[in-house]
């Protein structure tokens, strides 16, 4: 990676009205500053927004400032907090080439509460873009920003921008500059040996968005299961060399790490939430069971023992406990276990037939969304760890299976058989806002990033 | 067309040939057989039972034990003298056939003490990609477990799961589903 973003507070003096906000400016916010946060006309509803085609200061930076504004509008879109004015109405608004020159009266007939105006400067491969939002009836921006770096993905700086924009105006961590990792068959390539149809899958990641999808395992064998560390640095997954192990790779550095020591057959590992420890299911000892090591593979811990299957560990959000499928009473279903020892089990699902591959959500929610048989296949559901109540996520079209959470718990990811082939969905935790983010190939087993 | 005709050619005259060559060797046509005392006389004899002809297409030899020997490890998994055990929807435990097939595998792996294998378990595509790899993993060990306790040193087997990720056969049928419910296995060392 060559990125290098570096927010500058603008510089550009009796400019703008409202106070120029650094991280530093941030933190000393008092509640007297919360006139910067732009709010709706009538209580209840969300402020509307509108994000036009930012301003190429320089013919060339013509269709990045085109895809900052869309994608500005997309990651806006796709939190929620904000009713976004849809861009196909702007017809009727004159451009803006200057901040002095935003028509907000015009802004004001769309209905916008808030609106952007921002520019984009090229000079060979260097980018510096401007961005000021302004509230409609102040007129005043209330929040301006200077980010430089380099052409090569100028969709950052729009997932940045929104990440900012959500952290001032609603104390919220935005999620678009997360990713998204899964595993692909895209490549088509088989597999070595005797038995045919016997496909390479590889690790890929992808913007939270499905932009930029690449590989980030090249091994051409199978490759499934991947989890993040809680620092977005690496990735842990089951690789098969042909005996099934754990990796972690360090996907910015180039670096693989084997903390099973191809031990016995090792599969599904989990970052714990403090990036220190990693669960997994191994067969080492005769059955599938749950075991703890640190990330180097020092102090190994077994934390199960039965005789059916017991697999697919999460830790809750405190690292304190683990939840993990077991097949003790003949079908999956969904157990919690203290995660020193593996004392105070307890099963939780209790009104399914089937319920598996559990994933516990980040706080501030305290819940697990798992796959629950519905049919033929399986449907997302989230279970209210306290109460025990449950929702179902997603309504029957396709197997919906391996459920995945985004920092912060407002949006899960998961894969749908709906369209046919296995593809990477995301959907808000309400059940709306449903998202395809893979297209090619068969893709499965997704994991969101912090 | 025309190397055709001159084969056959060629066939006819080598068979023309050895069929003179047959005659010469031959003392000449038998002899009526005596007609024994005690048969009745005035019927007509029967004519001769049809000769039999033999079929002379080639008969696939069985595999020698020597040939077994002399073939590569690929070679050997393509055509593998150990069978496939099969499983029950959501079973790991080995069901009577299941055990014959693992006894065979078991006398195969006795006669040829040097190979190492791998028993993969599979799993039909019904559960989740995660529980499977599980189930298979049950699977694979219950057969290694099975084989153990027919005298096959645990050493020369290893196991692995592959869940639902590789199915045998690409259906959505009850019989595709019971074809992919296996201990599949791979000999890897010899």
């Amino acid at each position: 990676m060559t990125w290098r973003i570096a927010p500058f507070a603008l510089a550009v003096a009796g400019l703008l009205a409202a106070p120029i906000l650094t991280a530093a400016a941030r933190q000393a916010q008092q509640p007297s500053e919360i006139s910067t946060v732009i709010s709706s006309d009538s209580a209840g509803t969300p402020p509307r927004y509108a994000v036009p085609d930012f301003v190429a200061l320089t013919p060339d930076a013509a269709d990045i400032a085109k895809t900052i504004g869309q994608v500005l509008w997309d990651d806006l879109n796709f939190e929620r907090e904000f009713y976004m004015i849809p861009r196909d109405t702007y017809g009727s608004v004159p451009q803006a080439r200057t901040p002095e020159q935003v028509p907000f009266a015009a802004w004001r007939e769309l209905g916008a509460d808030g609106v952007v105006f921002g520019t984009v400067q090229r000079t060979g491969n260097d980018l510096r873009i401007q961005v000021r939002l302004f509230s409609v009836r102040s007129r005043q921006s209330v929040f301006a920003k200077e980010y430089a770096g380099t052409a090569n993905n100028p969709r950052l700086y729009a997932h940045t921008i929104s990440d900012e924009i959500h952290d001032q105006q609603r104390g919220l961590k935005g999620v678009a500059r997360t990713k998204l990792a899964f595993v692909s068959d895209r490549n088509g390539v088989a597999l070595g040996g005797t038995v045919e149809n016997r496909q390479v899958k590889e690790i890929y990641i992808a913007d939270y968005d499905g932009a930029n999808q690449r590989r980030v395992t090249v091994s051409r064998q199978l490759n499934i299961t991947p989890s993040w560390s809680p620092d977005a640095r690496a990735l842990a997954y089951t690789t098969y060399r042909p005996n099934p192990d754990i990796f972690i790779s360090m996907i910015y550095q180039g670096v693989l790490q084997n903390p099973t020591k191809s031990v016995g057959t090792n599969y599904l590992p989990v970052f714990s939430p403090d990036g220190k420890q990693i669960a997994f299911m191994s067969g080492r000892d005769g059955n599938p069971e749950i075991y703890v090591m640190n990330v180097d593979g020092s102090n190994l811990r077994r934390l199960t023992n039965h005789p059916a299957e017991d697999g697919s560990p999460t830790w809750s959000p405190s690292g304190s406990q683990i939840a993990f499928t077991s097949g003790r009473t003949g079908k999956p279903q969904i157990y919690i276990m203290n995660a020193a020892d593996g004392s105070g089990l307890q099963r939780v699902t209790v009104n399914e037939s089937e319920a598996d591959r559990p994933t516990w959500s980040p706080a501030p929610f305290n819940q697990i969304a798992f796959a629950a048989r519905t049919g033929p296949g399986y449907d997302i559901k989230l279970l209210e760890v306290s109460t025990g109540k449950i929702d179902r996520l997603t309504n029957g079209e396709g197997s919906n299976e391996s459920p995945a959470f985004a920092p912060g718990g407002r949006h899960l990811a998961f894969s749908s058989t709906r369209g046919g082939r296995t593809q990477i969905y995301t959907i808000g935790r309400d059940g709306r806002g449903l998202r395809q983010i893979t297209r090619e190939g068969n893709n499965q087993m997704p994991a969101w990033s912090n | 067309m025309k190397h055709t005709t001159i084969v056959v050619a060629l066939i006819l005259t080598v068979a023309t040939t050895a069929a003179c060559g047959k005659k010469k060797v031959a003392t000449g046509p038998q002899p009526p057989p005596i007609p024994r005392p005690d048969a009745p006389a005035a019927v007509t004899p029967n004519p001769p039972a049809p000769q039999r002809v033999e079929d002379t297409a080639p008969v696939q030899p069985r595999i020698a034990d020597d040939s077994i020997l002399n073939k590569s490890l690929d070679d050997l998994n393509r055509d593998s003298p150990l069978k496939p055990v099969f499983f029950q929807l959501d079973s790991a435990e080995l069901d009577d056939a299941g055990r014959a097939i693992a006894s065979d595998n078991a006398a195969v792996l006795k006669k040829y003490t040097t190979w190492g294998i791998t028993i993969e378990g599979h799993c039909d595509e019904r559960g989740t990609a995660e529980y499977n790899l599980a189930l298979g993993e049950r699977r694979a060990v219950a057969v290694k477990t099975y084989l153990s306790s027919l005298g096959i040193s645990p050493d020369r087997i290893r196991t692995v799961s592959y869940g639902k990720e590789f199915p045998f056969d690409m259906g959505h049928t009850e019989e595709a589903w019971a074809r992919n419910r296996r201990g599949h296995f791979v000999i890897t060392s010899k």
